[in-house]
Parts: structure tokens; sequence; C-alpha cells
């Protein structure tokens, strides 16, 4: 049986992946974010996850004005990086999982999550800076992944509850699939960061740290944090960490914290990053790795 | 967990110098955004360069969104409708990073809001609601939102 045997949250800001390509990722700027993903890269090497269920946003690059789908999952063989304006970051093709991917719409959609199937599509920077700060920069990604992408952008965006159930939803989804896969779901975005207006550059480190006391704790508070609350707390694009909690609803009740990182500043946002894992007793027997 | 959508509407509205991207908003600024996406075209983006009002005038945008856009306004585009990842399309095709293209919309100057992300970015304290400071003000409190 597939099981998700971690989750990991991450900023993605699209100037993480610019110091990755440019390799500037160990100067006075950007060397104390990077410091605090080099635990992360060692035990992905070990962990060697087949595949990582990766809920990121699209930023105008796949998706315009034309169609915005809440929940969207990408069911295609692959995906290539897209062009944000400044050309295509320099890395590989990303490889999908098609099967499990189509598993995984089928059960949610049964268990009325009703999903908007992605074929085919480009993925931008909340999808590819994530794998850069765990992979670094390999010739070819060592994981096949789903690419679940939400609507952060137009509101209503979904609730915090919704997302959290999405979650729980989507870890029966791959329990239910029957081949053996070490699966991780990363959720991406956030922290407290705003770009728009007067009052951007908002950050709320204080904010940011709760949060991450809520997602490594018992409890699932977090999934009733409003709309509104994100948007007084963390600015305006803060609301991406409604994304965390699809990974973290998918994990179970109780969970470890194994890694945890925090910083200001990158750009305009605020970085966060946390490795969990789900605490169940038989949590990694019986996964092929 | 329904929310009712007039509160929660008018809610989002009391955020200080801020713009949620409302369906209102997605609405108005509807072609202001499918204009700025249009420059992820390489093609787009020179016929753009060459001649900004011509290629502007070839999408059904109001003229104050086009007068917007040629003055890199971008907090009068926030007000018609623009929504900031679409926006960013045309000030990285101006060259420009996202920082500074945000800063410009703060009363700093970039090496200012460079040295205030620096610090730890903007205070949320007084920050968080318009009505919240406007009471605030009223009361005598000095400290104001935005
Ligand atoms: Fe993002």
């Amino acid at each position: 049986m597939a099981r998700i045997t971690a989750g990991v949250a991450s900023s993605h800001v699209p100037l993480l992946g610019v110091a990755v390509d440019q390799g500037k990722s160990d100067d006075d700027y950007f060397g104390p974010i990077f410091k605090g993903y080099e635990w992360t890269r060692e035990w992905e090497k070990t962990e060697k996850p087949d595949v990582v269920i990766l809920v990121y946003n699209d930023h105008a690059s796949a998706f315009d004005m034309k169609i915005i789908p809440t929940f969207a999952i990408g069911c295609g063989e692959r995906y290539k990086s897209a062009d944000e304006g400044w050309g295509p970051r320099p890395v590989p093709d990303v490889e999908g999982h098609p099967d499990l991917a189509w598993h995984i719409a089928q059960s949610l959609i049964l268990d009325e999550f009703d999903m908007t199937i992605i074929n085919e599509m480009d993925v931008d920077h909340g999808l590819t800076v994530p794998m850069s700060m765990m992979f670094g920069q390999p010739e070819k990604w060592p994981v096949k992944v789903v690419p679940l992408a939400v609507n952060v952008v137009t509101y209503p965006v979904p609730s915090g509850n919704r997302c959290w159930a999405l979650g729980e939803a989507i870890g029966r989804a791959v329990e239910s699939f029957p081949e053996d896969l070490n699966v991780q779901i990363w959720g991406t975005g956030g922290m407290s960061h705003q770009l728009q207006g007067p009052r951007a550059g908002l950050l709320n480190r204080e904010w940011d740290n709760r949060f991450l006391d809520m997602l490594e704790s018992d409890t699932d508070e977090a999934r009733y944090i409003s709309h509104l609350e994100y948007l007084r707390e963390t600015g305006s694009e803060g609301i991406e960490m409604v994304m965390w909690l699809i990974m973290r609803g998918a994990l179970g009740k109780r969970v470890k914290s194994l890694h945890r990182h925090y910083h200001i500043p990158c750009s305009n946002t605020a970085i966060g990053h946390l490795v969990l894992e789900p605490e169940r007793s038989e949590a990694k027997e019986g996964v092929a790795a | 967990m329904k929310q009712d959508i007039h509160e929660y509407l008018a809610d989002l509205e009391d955020i200080p110098g801020t713009r949620v991207f409302t369906a209102k908003r997605a609405r108005q600024g509807y072609w202001l955004n499918q204009f700025a996406m249009s420059l992820m075209e390489p093609e787009n983006r020179a016929a753009w360069k060459a001649d900004e009002r011509k290629y502007l005038d070839t999408w059904p945008m109001s003229d104050a969104q086009k007068e917007a856009i040629l003055a890199r306004d971008y907090n009068r585009c926030l007000d018609l409708g623009g929504n900031v990842y679409f926006l960013a399309k045309v000030f990285s095709t101006d060259g420009l990073s996202f920082a500074e293209a945000v800063s410009t919309m703060t009363d700093m100057t970039f090496p200012e809001y460079r040295e205030m992300m620096l610090q730890g970015g903007r205070s949320p304290e007084g920050n968080r609601s318009i009505k919240a400071n406007l009471a605030a003000k009223g009361a005598g409190n000095p400290q104001e939102g935005n």
C-alpha cells in the first residue's frame, strides 16, 4: 500500500529560485536561509520518497483569469517549468505520477471533493522553488510529483477548514492505492508577506511562529483561522498558508516535528519551513523505499 | 461553517493600505490582468516594448487603466482591478525585481523599503483594521494605520 510518510512545509519565494540558479545560495543574504534547509536535503537523501504530492499555487503562469479552479490536481506525465517573464527556470522537467494522481482524483471526487483535473500545464516557482530547496540542482529530479494547485489569489479562496479536510481525504486516498509507494506531501507558500499597496512589506514573526507551533502539535485549531485573520496578521499574501493546512490535514492527529526553520526576510517575505512525520506506530514498515 | 457573504466581503475592505482581490475587482480588472498576462509571450513583449500605447489599444481596457499602466502607477492599477501577480508581468518586462516594484506602492524609496525588510519588515501594529484605526484616532490616540 502507498503511505504518506512525511509532510514538509516551505515558502516558495521566486528569489530563492534565482539564488539557486545563479549560485548565490551561500552569500551573506541567502546563506542563513539555505542553512535551514541543509538538514532537510540530507534527510531527503535517506528518505528517498517515490512521490511528492506538492500543494502550491499558480501565480498567473499556467492559469490566467479565464479559468480559476479552487482545487486542481495534475494527472499528466510531465510538466515543464513556466516562463514567468524572465524565461523558464533552468530546472529539469517535473515528472508526474499519473497512476497515483488519477487514483487520488477519483477517490477525492467519490469523497465529495470535486477536483479540477489538469492533464497539461507548465509549473511555476510555486512548485519548482520547493523542489530546488529540497533537492538542489540534480540532472533529473529524484521524485515524481503530483501537483495540487490551490486558488489563493481570487477571493473567496478555500477556507482553512476545507483545506484541512481535503488533506484528510488525500491521506485516505493515498492509503487505498495498492502499489507500495513512499509518498510525501508538501505544503508551500507563505509565511507572512504582503506584495501590494501602501501596507506592502508587512511581516509578523510572532504570528508565524504561533502558526508553526500549532502545526507541530496535536491540535487542529489552525483549520479555523479565518481569511480575515490571515489578512490582518500576515499580509495580503500570507493567505498562502492555507496550503500548509492541506499538508497537515493529511498527516493525521499526531505528528512528530523533525525540523523547523524560520528566517526574516527573503525579498518581501518571511521564510518558514517544517518537516513533520505522522505518528503512526507502523508509519514506515512495508514501504519500498 | 458557512459565513455570511455580505459580512465576509465587507470585512475584506477593512484592511489598511490593501486591495483584496475580490470577485468585484477581478471583474473590473479582467482585461487589465489579461493584457499583463499576454506579456508572458515573447512576441507580445516585443510589440509592447516597441509601442506601449499602441499595444494597449489592442485591449478593451478603460482609459484610466491604460493611463495607470503607462504611468506604472501600481496602486492605481490595484484600484482599477489589477492583481499584483499579473502586474508582475509588466514590471518584470521592465526589469524590476519584485521587491523594487512593490516598494513603489509604499511611501518609501526602494533603499528605505529594503532596509525596513532587513529590520524585520512592517509591523502589523496599527495596520490591522481601518475601523480600529479610526476609532483609536477618535479616542485621541495618535497611532494611524497607513
Ligand atoms: Fe506564492
